[in-house]
């Protein structure tokens, strides 16, 4: 029987990790984000998992890359200081093809910014931050219900594709209380492991090496080098460097449509609020009031790879209105993929957008 | 004190630390021995955010909130950069136990390695207490924590305290202390000592916190004294690597220190547990060897 319960949406995302099988947690505390920490280092030796608190957010996901190997379900969670120290380390599991989760609870940036409030700042750095080329898949919560959700579905994500996957969410998500609906299960997805016969590097048609799992009988060298599907060190030849990163690439962005998800409201609208994360709250509240097909809502649950497919399910959309916590940063991505026009609607300091805003803004273009 | 004196005190009011907040005290200690020609490097923490509620900051002389991290090597920089101009300010870098013995650790050594003439003050308070009492390498065994919670599968952090006086000792640092602010004028003579001696020095400072052990505020002093009184903390004072000076006491059972706190009461509540009681009096014991601070009564 799946059970109501009213909770932290930090503390759902632990559960939501913990219903998925995560039995690693490496971390280090950071506000608005450390809830997650304490409900994984209280429950976690209660299920046979590891919590352990790590002297800085480098040793926190370095920790995680390295339990992952071990074949567990493994995470950690922070927000934009240490996300920032993570980044080294997440080019390292993206070369090495290490599934993990890394929530990032956001707050004001940068640097020290503003730990007690809310923001989505960190969206083009968790796409991008770390050098060299590379993609990688963000989901963005807009709930408590979906923190226990979108986290258990990372996992599964992670595995699949054999990447470090971020929750994106932000304080006011992370903070909030509310209604959630827990299930009797989640869905749990596989580890491919390696076949025999193949080599540690070979991918399948979905681009993705099986997985080797530590001291399962596998001689596999793992490195941040570059590397031929033998995992040999393979660093000054340029073919196998340009194979290597546009496998790496390609893995995740040729499922981009096949992954997508989000919520859809009035398709055939002629003005359309693009959000994730907490402002879909604000934008949630404006349909509600104004009552109007020609205003629909095209609410991303997973951000990156961003699906431009999605935009042309809005056929007789004139406009997009794109409310975030931050100065336009997956503006620029919607702009990049449409001729029709985008307003960015940025906001700074920790508030939500207030739905009146929204409203006058849609009342003028309609 | 001078009239002048007075009027400028270097750490001053407008802070907003918790009532009994040993940091506070510690802070107005640390610069009243080191004197109004002294920069501050302050470490993300407790203390940073405490101390410059904007406008209302508490400093009287130069202050930089560095990083969590890098309070050592932001340090670094003006101390190497102040030599090169010939001037002689004091440089004090300045964190919490997280900020030291865990996150800043490789800056610490690598700034105390290059030998800057600079002095490192860590205010103990034995947990990250700014993001909410998670443990550091500094909380100290058996103590309960939001991230080493006592219960079941517990009995609340499960290692030692790390000898973070001894790590930097054998970097090769001229001076390393340890202090208390239960007893400010010793607190303020090894302050006095570090800022004067050439190269890296390091002082650790227990500072008790009312907030994250569990006790009332009137009792930080009290606190101070009993972790001194049972052994628990030593202060020492240690030169070119040799311990030169030890407090020695008289010492009471450590229980007379842990039954004062709620982050130990579950070695009493629901019922008393000896054998953690008795491990945790072991590291008294070792403690009282080590720096043979037993003061023997006659009978």
């Amino acid at each position: 029987m799946s059970r109501i319960d009213f909770m932290q949406g930090n503390t759902a995302c632990a559960e939501g990790a913990l219903a998925a099988g995560c039995r690693f947690f490496g971390g280090y505390p950071i506000t608005p984000s450390t809830e997650i920490a304490e409900h994984m280092a209280a429950k976690l030796p209660k299920v046979g998992g590891v919590f352990i608190q790590m002297e800085d957010e480098i040793a926190g996901i370095a920790s995680v890359i390295g339990a992952s190997w071990t074949g567990a379900r493994a995470m950690t969670a922070t927000s934009g200081p240490g996300f920032s120290l993570m980044m080294e380390n997440i080019g390292f599991a993206v070369m090495t093809e290490t599934p993990c989760v890394v929530v990032n609870i956001q707050r004001g940036g940068p640097s020290t910014g503003q730990p007690t409030m809310a923001a989505q700042g960190d969206m083009l750095q968790c796409r991008f931050g770390s050098h060299g080329d590379y993609s990688i898949i963000a989901l963005s919560p807009a709930s408590v219900q979906e923190m226990y959700d979108l986290t258990a579905e990372a996992f599964n994500l992670a595995d699949r594709f054999r990447i470090p996957v971020f929750v994106m969410a932000d304080e006011i998500i992370g903070h909030m209380r509310e209604r959630l609906m827990i299930p009797d299960s989640v869905h749990r997805g596989e580890r491919k492991l390696l076949g025999k016969g193949n080599l540690p590097y070979q991918a399948d048609d979905d681009l993705v090496p099986g997985f080797p799992v530590f001291g399962k009988g596998y001689g596999v060298h793992v490195t941040g080098l570059t590397h031929d599907e033998r995992g040999y060190p393979c660093a000054t030849s340029p073919s196998v460097h340009e194979c290597l990163v546009k496998r790496l690439v390609d893995k995740v962005e040729s499922a981009r449509d096949s992954i997508a998800s989000c919520d859809i409201v009035n398709p055939d609208a002629r003005v359309v609020f693009i959000s994730y994360g907490a402002p879909s709250r604000a934008v949630e509240q404006v349909l509600h009031d104004i009552h109007n097909d020609n205003v629909g809502h095209l609410r991303l649950k997973l951000v990156w790879p961003f699906a431009e497919s999605l935009l042309s399910r809005f056929s007789n959309a004139e406009t997009f209105i794109v409310p975030e916590l931050n100065m336009g940063q997956m503006a620029r991505e919607i702009k990049r993929h449409t001729n029709r026009r985008v307003i960015p609607v940025p906001k700074l300091g920790g508030a939500l957008h207030d739905p009146f805003d929204l409203a006058a803004l849609v009342e003028e273009l309609l | 004190m001078k009239g002048d004196e007075a009027a400028c005190v270097l750490f001053d009011a407008g802070h907003r630390a918790c009532g009994g907040c040993a940091a506070a005290m510690a802070a107005r200690f640390i610069l009243e021995a080191a004197g109004k020609d002294t920069i501050i490097v302050s470490s993300t923490g407790c203390m940073e955010v405490f101390s410059t509620p904007y406008p209302e900051t508490a400093w009287n002389v130069p202050w930089i909130h560095s990083l969590f991290e890098n309070n050592s090597a932001v340090a670094s920089g003006i101390v190497a950069s102040l030599k090169k101009q010939g001037r002689k300010e004091k440089v004090i870098a300045l964190g919490g136990d997280g900020a030291t013995f865990d996150i800043g650790i490789l800056c610490i050594s690598g700034a105390f390695e290059r030998g800057h003439d600079f002095t490192y003050i860590c205010y103990d308070n034995e947990a990250y207490m700014n993001t909410g009492i998670q443990r550091s390498g500094a909380t100290p065994y058996d103590a309960s924590t939001t991230t080493s919670p006592a219960g079941k599968c517990s009995y609340g952090n499960p290692r030692p305290k790390k000898d973070l006086p001894a790590i930097l000792a054998a970097h090769g640092a001229p001076y390393v202390a340890t202090a208390s602010i239960a007893y400010p004028p010793d607190l303020k003579k090894k302050v006095e000592k570090a800022v004067n001696t050439p190269g890296p020095c390091y002082i650790q400072i227990h500072a008790p916190c009312c907030t994250g052990w569990g006790f009332e505020s009137e009792k930080t002093i009290t606190i101070g004294k009993l972790a001194i009184e049972t052994g628990l903390w030593v202060n020492y004072e240690m030169e070119e690597g040799k311990v030169t000076r030890v407090k020695k006491v008289v010492r009471k059972p450590v229980e007379a220190y842990l039954t004062e706190q709620k982050r130990f009461r579950h070695l009493f509540k629901p019922k008393r547990n000896d054998a953690e009681i008795a491990k945790i009096q072991a590291i008294a014991d070792r403690n009282a060897e080590k720096f043979g601070i037993d003061i023997k009564l006659k009978a």
